[in-house]
Formats: structure tokens, sequence, C-alpha cells
């Protein structure tokens, strides 16, 4: 792989220095004969974030979940760093075996609407499992690096707790530690703030605008408008399984060229405003 | 209350100085409940009274032959038997579970049909057919079928009352504990097997420190109806002369005639191992139970408090079953 491996400064990243990391081309999902995702095309580059936005059922969970290999694909391709995902080019295009996906499963992390955290485990194991298992760090360094994770996303005195033990706000914010934990090349958030009480939304968001301030390559679904003007690089719009608009954050919200986009924007702030008081 | 009173909203709220301290409160006077007692008494002095008084127990008989070796050795048969059937049993239960849920149809299918097969024959019904398989199956052997053999035996020589027992009572056994896993497994979050993926587990690390310790709560109470059921199953071996604890108690008594005594030694044989092992189960259960409420686990010492909690969502963490949902329910 060539170019930064560390992220451009925010805003600064010139065209032509861009790297991409995630690449998706014309990728298609069907649910039976329900078309979910039809065709859509996206790059991330290095140290970009990406916010996606669309009404409910567009296909945004659908699309993450597709790039993390959580779903099946039924057409186009994705790459990461330049690597064909889930598929492999021999004589004939195969599917990889289990081994394979699981190989690039962890050079992403994927944050869940619901948290998803093992609730057996305290909030340090949560986050040193997957370094010390998969990854083969030693252990006493996983739990170093996860303690300062702890501490940077603000919970170093909850190491020792378990994930009921902790507000919403608090276990999506383990959650955000324990995905960044295994240094991904890009990270994935489905809905983060979805599931929250309206005042626990931003600490969460907090947490995310500095994760994205260190450089991190991320991918956002989200209905925070503010949160994707002010933090990503690029707004994408999806409907009905298609990107309607992607552009840069600032003209997404200030100029939107569809009309589709601007009354769902006209709805969304109004929503957000009733919903954040 | 009166206009007047609802106007003055600006007024300061005053408190009562008649207020009573329900600390004080003595507990309330169920007379129902005093009436059930002493109805619950009575019943319990009858037992007593027909226990003791009724010659034909003939308890000095039962006191004579409830440490008889004969019979000690008949019930440690039935306990090495019911671990041998319930170890074989749930190995092969897990597979079944997995190859239920498997997205592989005909491992599906072949796991379903065992399941089916297996659940639905009687065990007695089984134990007798196993030790009878030399009639159907004079030979076993190991080998390419239609090909040439590697080894054979005599059926006759395999099948003795132990391995009829132990083979009749395991597959018996992983029937049931297949169904018991899957539904645990089936009880864990589908959020816990896509965060797991995306983490990059392997299939076994998902299951075996995921799944599987989170469907241990729903797993365990079952199972341990399941080993009590086992272990009164083993009384079914006596058909084929295999000396469990009842075989043991049936050739004393063949001998004395003293049936009902010797029935009586069986029964607090039967009464004493199940005790044992519903406080074995008591203690596993809890083991599980982690993380599974808002209440600190015991362990850390925060939860000294369990019992008088002023978290409204803290229940007693031996009844964590109910409680798991707590923390989804909050987060819609
Ligand atoms: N597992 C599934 N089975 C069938 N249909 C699904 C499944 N997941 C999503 N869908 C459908 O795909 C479409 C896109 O869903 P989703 O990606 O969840 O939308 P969004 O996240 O944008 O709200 C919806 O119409 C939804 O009903
Ligand atoms: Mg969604």
């Amino acid at each position: 792989m060539n170019g930064s491996q560390t992220g451009t400064a925010r805003g600064t990243a010139g065209a032509a220095l861009a790297t991409p990391v995630l690449e998706v081309v014309g990728l298609r999902k069907q649910f039976g004969d329900h078309t979910a995702l039809d065709g859509i095309d996206l790059t991330v580059n290095e140290g970009e974030v990406v916010a996606i936005l669309g009404p409910s059922g567009s296909g945004k969970s659908t699309l993450v979940r597709c790039i993390d290999q959580l779903e099946t694909i039924d057409g186009g391709a994705m790459y990461l760093d330049g690597d064909l995902l889930g598929f492999e080019q021999g004589r004939s295009l195969r599917p990889l075996t289990d081994a394979g996906v699981r190989a690039q499963r962890r050079r992403m992390s994927m944050v869940f609407q619901q948290f998803n955290l093992f609730p057996h485990w305290t909030v340090l194991r949560n986050v040193t499992e997957a370094p010390i298992a998969v990854h083969g760090v030693p252990s006493a360094q996983a739990k170093a690096a996860a303690r300062d994770l702890l501490a940077k996303v603000g919970l170093s005195d909850k190491a020792d707790a378990y994930p009921r033990q902790l507000s919403g706000g608090q276990q999506q914010r383990v959650a955000i530690a324990r995905a960044v934990a295994v240094e991904p090349r890009v990270l994935l958030f489905d809905e983060p703030t979805s599931a929250l009480d309206p005042e626990l939304i931003d600490e969460v968001l907090q947490t995310m605008k500095a994760l994205a301030a260190t450089g991190r390559t991320m991918v956002v679904v989200t209905h925070e408008m503010e949160f994707a003007r002010e933090v990503a690089d690029r707004c994408v719009f999806m409907a009905e399984g298609r990107v309607i608009e992607d552009r840069p954050a600032d003209e997404f919200f200030r100029a939107p060229e569809t009309d589709r986009l601007r009354s769902f924007l006209a709805r969304s702030m109004r929503a957000n405003d009733e919903r954040r008081g | 209350m009166t206009v007047s009173e609802i106007s003055m909203t600006t007024a300061a709220p005053t408190v009562r100085t008649d207020a009573v301290d329900v600390a004080d409160a003595r507990p309330r006077i169920r007379p129902l409940r005093i009436l059930g007692t002493v109805v619950l008494v009575l019943v319990a002095f009858g037992i007593l009274t027909f226990l003791v008084t009724n010659e034909r127990f003939e308890w000095p008989i039962v006191a004579e032959y409830l440490f008889n070796p004969s019979v000690l050795l008949g019930l440690l048969t039935s306990i090495l038997l019911t671990a041998v059937a319930m170890v074989l049993g749930t190995s092969l239960g897990v597979v079944l579970a997995a190859g239920q849920l498997s997205d592989y149809w005909p491992a599906r299918l072949a796991c379903k049909a065992f399941v089916g097969f297996f659940r639905g024959v009687p065990p007695l019904v089984q134990l007798i057919f196993w030790f009878n398989l030399a009639y159907l199956l004079p030979r076993i052997s190991v080998g390419v079928p239609f090909g040439p053999e590697f080894f054979s035996w005599s059926t006759n020589d395999l099948i003795t009352p132990l391995t009829a027992a132990i083979i009749g009572l395991s597959l018996h056994e992983a029937a049931y504990m297949a169904e018991i896993i899957r539904a645990g497994i089936l009880s864990v979050d589908q959020g816990q097997h896509d965060a797991s993926a995306a983490m990059g587990f392997s299939r076994w690390h998902s299951f075996s420190r995921i799944v599987l310790p989170q469907a241990m709560r729903v797993i365990i109470p079952p199972t341990g109806s399941q080993v009590i059921a086992t272990l009164k199953g083993t009384s079914l071996v006596s058909v084929i002369a295999m000396g469990d604890l009842l075989h043991a108690v049936q050739v004393i008594y063949n001998r004395t005639y003293d049936v009902v005594p010797m029935l009586i030694v069986a029964v607090i044989w039967y009464l004493v191992s199940v005790s044992i092992l519903t406080v074995i189960q008591g203690k596993i259960e809890a083991h599980y139970s982690r993380g599974a409420t808002r209440a600190a686990p015991k362990a850390t010492g925060r939860a000294a408090a369990a019992g008088t909690s002023t978290d409204p969502v803290a229940p007693d963490a031996g009844q964590a079953g109910t409680a798991i949902d707590n923390r989804t329910k909050e987060n819609q």
C-alpha cells in the first residue's frame, strides 16, 4: 500500500493526495425479491469522514452491513485498500473462505445502533478481547492500550463494570473504544446515537468528533444533521437503495441539488430540533 | 381542593406536622395465611405420624440396609451411568443443536430426524431394543460399505447391559439436550452474533466464548431437570439386569420379601442425590448470571445490599432470567 498511513489534517487533504481506503462499485443487495441496494457507488479516502443520510428503509444499514460482510451481496464489488472484499479471483471468481472473510473483517470495525457489547464480560475485556484473541497483542499491552482508550472516551473508572451497569451513552462509548482498539483501516457506524435518550446523544457525538479529529477514516450512518455538517467531510444522501447525492458537507447542506434532498433536509432539521429541544 | 387553593400557586408548600413515619409500621395481619399455616402444620404432622407409627415401613430394616454395600454399589452405578449419559448426551446434543441451526440443509434435516426419532421413542423401549440389537445385526463391522472390512465384532460381545444402558440413555439424552441447547442459542440476541462476527472472531471462538456463556443462563435450568430425570431414568436399566440402585434393592427384596422398606432405601438415596444436584445447579446458575443484571456481581462486594437495593431494576441475581431485558427495554 502506498500513500500516507496517518490521516492528513482534516480539511486540507488535497484531491491529489487522496488514497482510497474503501471503494464500493455498483453494489447490489436483494432481500428475496426486494432490492435493498440498487447499484451503490461510494469511495472513502484515507482520513475522510463520510456521513450517510437518508430516510428510514433507504438501505443505509444494509450498506454498512454489506461492507463489513455481515450480509452477502448480489452484485457489484467492494475493495478495502485495493483488495476485493468477500471474493477471490482465481481461474473464476469465487466467494472467499470463512477464514478469508474473517481476516478482512479484522481490518475494519463496526459500531452498532444497539451497542452490542458482550454483557457477560467487563468493559475492559470487551475492549481487549479482539486485540488479544484475534490480533495476537500481548495481554498486558492490550490492557494498557484499552485503559488509555477508555480514558479517552471518559470511562477510565468503568473498566471493571459490566455493560448493563452503564448508561446507554456510556455503553456506546465503550463500543467505540472496542472498535478503535483493533486499529481498523475504516470505522463503520450504524446510527450510533439512535438508541439513546436525547440527553445522552451529545457525549457520544463528542467522542466521535474527537475520533474524527485524529484522522480516522469513518463511515457514519446518522440522523444527526448538526454532526454531519460539522464533522463530516462528505455527505451521501440515499433513497430506495440508491445514492442520490454525494457532495462535500457544506455544499450538501447549503445547496442541495435534488428536491428529494431538499425536502429530506427540511424535514430532518425540524425533527432534530423537536427531539433535542 | 377549592378554587382559592389552586390559585395560591406562589405560596411555598407547607410540610404537615402530624405526618406518621411508616418505618414504625407493623406487619399486616393476614388471617387466611394464619389459617393456611395451621392446615399445613396439621398435614405435615399427619404425614409424620403415618411414617413413624405405621410399623409396615419397618424402619429398622431400612436402617439396616441403607448403607448395605450392594445398595451403595447400585447407587454408585446409577450416578456413574447418569454422568456418562449426560456427558455423551450433552456433547452429541451440542453437535445436534449446531446442526439444526446450520445453513447447510442436509445437516439440518439429519439432525432434526435424529432428534425427532430419539425424543419420540420411550427410553424403556430403546433400552430393550439396544439390548437385543444382536437379533437385527449379529456382527458389527467397520469398513468400506460393499468393500473391505477392517474390524468386526460379534454384537453379543459388544452389547452388555452396561453398553446397552449407556447407548440407550445417551441417545435419549442427546435428543433432549439438543433441544435445550438450541433454545439457549436462539435466546442470544442476534446483535451478539453480529458483533462477534464483525470483530473477526472465529466461529468456535464466538460460539464458545460469546454465544454459549450467554445461552447457559437459559440452558442450565432445564439441564438440571434433565440430569435429575436421567438419574431417575437409570432405574429403567434394571429391566435389562443392569445393577443400578433399583436393581440392587430388588435383588435384596426378592430374597427377603421386605419390599416396602427396601423401596424406601432406594427413595432415600434418590432424594439425597437429587438434593445435592439441585444445590450444584444453583451454584452454576449464579456463576453464569454474571453481567446479566444491573446489580454489581457479588465478588466486587458492591451488591451487599442487594435485597434492599434502591435500584428499581436490580432484581436478585439468582432470578436473572426475567431481568435480562431490562437494559434493552430502556434503550428502545
Ligand atoms: N434481514 C432483512 N430481511 C429482509 N429485508 C430486509 C432485511 N434487512 C433490511 N431489509 C429491508 O431492506 C431495506 C433497507 O433496510 P435498511 O438497510 O435497514 O434501511 P435503513 O437502515 O436505511 O433504515 C428495507 O426495506 C428493509 O425492510
Ligand atoms: Mg438502519
